[in-house]
């Protein structure tokens, strides 16, 4: 069983009773704050830079170049620009943390909202791929990992391998010939079919969890037949990645004794895999998922740009065209804080599951 | 052809240049032995060759533009077909071979050797440089590489260049990971002592002795990382901020067929498979070497 493990893993230290347990807890969790806090102020001082290094003069965008210098002057203090960059960076921190992140120059409304309205979107795509990731992904590694050196185990490594070689808005764009155009199996770009869209009125920004709140299962259809295809090109990277780690977690843990011992003992070969071997990868697989969900935002970019995905990648590709800075510093930053986010909560989990890490 | 093998396997070289042909010929040998290496390293290969020969390989020259010809299929005189400006799809792929290993070659050339001092350094001096720069290396890691790339260029500006340098910028990181690794390891080993005990100053401890052996991990990193430099600047050449038109780069073109793709498929999906196809063949690569060069660190990375 998996207990046979911890027979490997070094004994707990405990410093001769100057620190209590829950003490050292209190304080690892300090220092997971600290080092928390010190990478959003990192994330932020980026996207200040970005902002600075912009060759476009923002003095010169609001009053036009032919403004007299006073009135160049007087805008250029009015926007903080004269201060020292230390006293901007502090102003800037303050204006992000309470939600000013400027106005969008192509939609005109503030970023903020621009962004609240389309980030479910995304979350909706990316949590449907990263299940298909998973489903898919766990039982291709392990079958993988049984079955190493054979046919099977060399063409699912080139199906890992091709989640790393495929662009992600090639994969789409052939997707969209082949099952929309051609077999007409889904639904095309976009959310839902257009006469659907802005039926339901939305709640949570879900259209799957708006349709069902509203009762309304035509939409609810129309809607996964629209999200099953950016959903599966997404899923296709996740997939690629979590059988490759699962494929070399699972060949660890084949190479152990214990797994010997319950082969020499007559456990069957299913439950050696799937119930001795597979249970103590549970844990770091775990942290894979985690860092691939937030892969997935970035994958969104791409593959919202060819579904015509009212995302959060799509809004960042249309803002990147329009040089429409706010609105892309924006996308970064929250793109930016949720990919750090869910890595630091893949972080603690793996250290609260695994016993050996606590 | 027994003599120069007997030399080069030779266990006790006369000279360290017989020592190191002898270790590129065992890698060389240990590579040969595995048939994804072989396969991508041929791949890397035609495209090297592909590059240098462009012009003899073309059957067109790229930029050319024949309206009569717009939108042909493939077929024995444009065998990928024509753009939407005539243009000969085949020989703007080859050309686009020079366009994707000059930006391979350059992000690798800017961004490894900056990931190596700056890892080397922190691994060698420790204390506070380390904190800071490692602070500094992990705070680029823990962003998403894509969109930090795509904020660059739209501060830079589109273009080719800027691609190149805002690859380079979120690509340092992980390199910098690896050499402080490499360097911690070899920081407390006798030979570096008894350099530094002959009176070497730290730069040449670290410019001779450290960066040396660094360089088969990094080489290991690099190849591996190639195919996410390849997906990414083909990224921003197809949303339109890398490469400009007309240059026949391999994104850029299939942002250009995105139009066509429900009717004349050829013009998207031709590039894509040179982009497949040479992603892949790093990925090969970089693979077998990791198992020759650096068997320890497995598959995870």
């Amino acid at each position: 069983m998996a207990d046979n493990n911890t027979t490997t893993a070094p004994a707990p230290t405990r410093r001769a009773g100057l620190q209590s347990p829950g003490r050292r807890r209190l304080f690892s969790a300090l220092g997971f704050l600290v080092t928390l806090g010190v990478t959003f102020i990192g994330l932020l001082a980026i996207t200040f830079f970005i902002g600075r290094i912009v060759p476009i003069d923002p003095v010169l965008a609001v009053v036009g170049d032919r403004a007299p210098v006073a009135v160049y002057e007087r805008v250029r203090e009015e926007m903080g620009l004269d201060r020292p960059l230390a006293a901007q960076f502090v102003s800037y921190v303050g204006d992000v943390v309470t939600g000013n992140f400027g106005t969008a120059v192509s939609t005109g409304k503030p970023v903020i909202e621009d962004l609240a309205r389309v980030f479910p979107a995304t979350l909706e795509m990316a949590t449907l791929g990263i299940l298909l990731g998973v489903l898919i992904g766990v039982p291709l590694g392990v079958i993988a990992a049984s079955r190493r050196g054979s046919w099977l185990d060399q063409g699912i490594r080139v199906v890992g391998l091709l989640g790393y070689s495929v662009p992600a808005f090639w994969l789409g764009l052939v997707g969209l010939a082949v099952f929309y155009a051609k077999l007409k199996w889904v639904g095309g770009p976009g959310r839902v079919d257009i006469f659907y869209d802005g039926v339901v009125t939305p709640v949570t920004g879900l259209i799957l969890v708006d349709s069902v709140i509203a009762g309304d299962w035509e939409i609810f259809r129309n809607a996964v037949w629209h999200l099953i295809l950016p959903a599966s090109c997404l899923g296709f990277f996740s997939l690629a990645y979590i059988a490759r780690m699962t494929r070399s977690f699972m060949l660890d843990q084949l190479s152990q004794e214990y797994v010997t011992t319950a082969r020499v003992k007559g456990v069957p070969e299913r439950l050696v895999i799937w119930r001795h071997a597979f249970r103590p990868i549970r844990v770091p697989l775990i942290t894979v998922i985690g860092l691939s969900y937030a892969g997935l935002l970035e994958g969104s970019v791409m593959i919202e740009t060819i579904f015509s995905w009212p995302g959060i990648g799509n809004y960042l590709t249309v803002a990147l065209l329009n040089a429409d800075m706010a609105a892309v510093l924006g996308s970064t930053l929250v793109i930016g804080a949720v990919f750090i986010g869910i890595n630091k909560i893949s972080d603690v989990l793996y250290r609260v599951l695994d016993p050996r890490a606590r | 052809m027994t003599t120069l093998r007997d030399w080069l396997i030779d266990d006790s070289p006369a000279s360290p240049m017989q020592a190191r042909l002898g270790r590129f010929y065992r890698i060389f040998g240990a590579l040969m032995h595995n048939p994804l290496a072989v396969v991508g390293a041929i791949i890397i290969l035609v495209l090297v060759l592909t590059a240098l020969f462009a012009p003899w390989i073309a059957t067109h020259d790229p930029l050319r533009q024949a309206l009569g010809e717009r939108l042909l299929p493939p077929s024995a005189a444009h065998w990928m077909g024509t753009d939407e400006l005539g243009r000969d799809i085949w020989s703007r792929v080859v050309y686009g071979a020079r366009i994707t290993l000059a930006i391979v070659t350059l992000v690798a050339v800017l961004a490894a050797p900056a990931g190596l001092v700056i890892g080397v350094a922190a691994g060698y001096f420790g204390g506070w440089v380390d904190r800071i720069l490692m602070g500094i290396t992990d705070i680029f890691l823990s962003l998403p590489k894509l969109i930090l790339a795509l904020a660059f260029v739209a501060a830079l500006g589109p273009g080719i260049e800027n691609a190149i340098i805002a690859i380079a910028i979120t690509s340092w990181p992980g390199y910098a990971r690896v050499a402080r690794a490499e360097t911690m390891t070899f920081k407390n080993s006798e030979f570096i002592s008894a350099v530094r005990l002959l009176g070497a100053s730290s730069l040449r401890v670290n410019l001779g002795h450290v960066l040396p052996l660094c360089t088969s991990s990094m080489i290991v990193r690099v190849t591996l990382d190639m195919a996410g430099i390849i997906l990414t600047a083909a990224g921003l050449g197809f949303i339109g901020l890398g490469a400009q038109p007309p240059l026949p780069e391999w994104g850029a073109m299939i942002s250009r067929g995105r139009s066509f793709i429900l009717d004349q498929w050829w013009v998207a999906t031709m590039p894509g498979f040179a982009i497949i196809l040479v992603s892949l063949g790093f990925c090969f690569l970089g693979d077998g070497l990791r198992d020759v060069l650096d068997p320890k660190s497995g598959e995870q990375r």
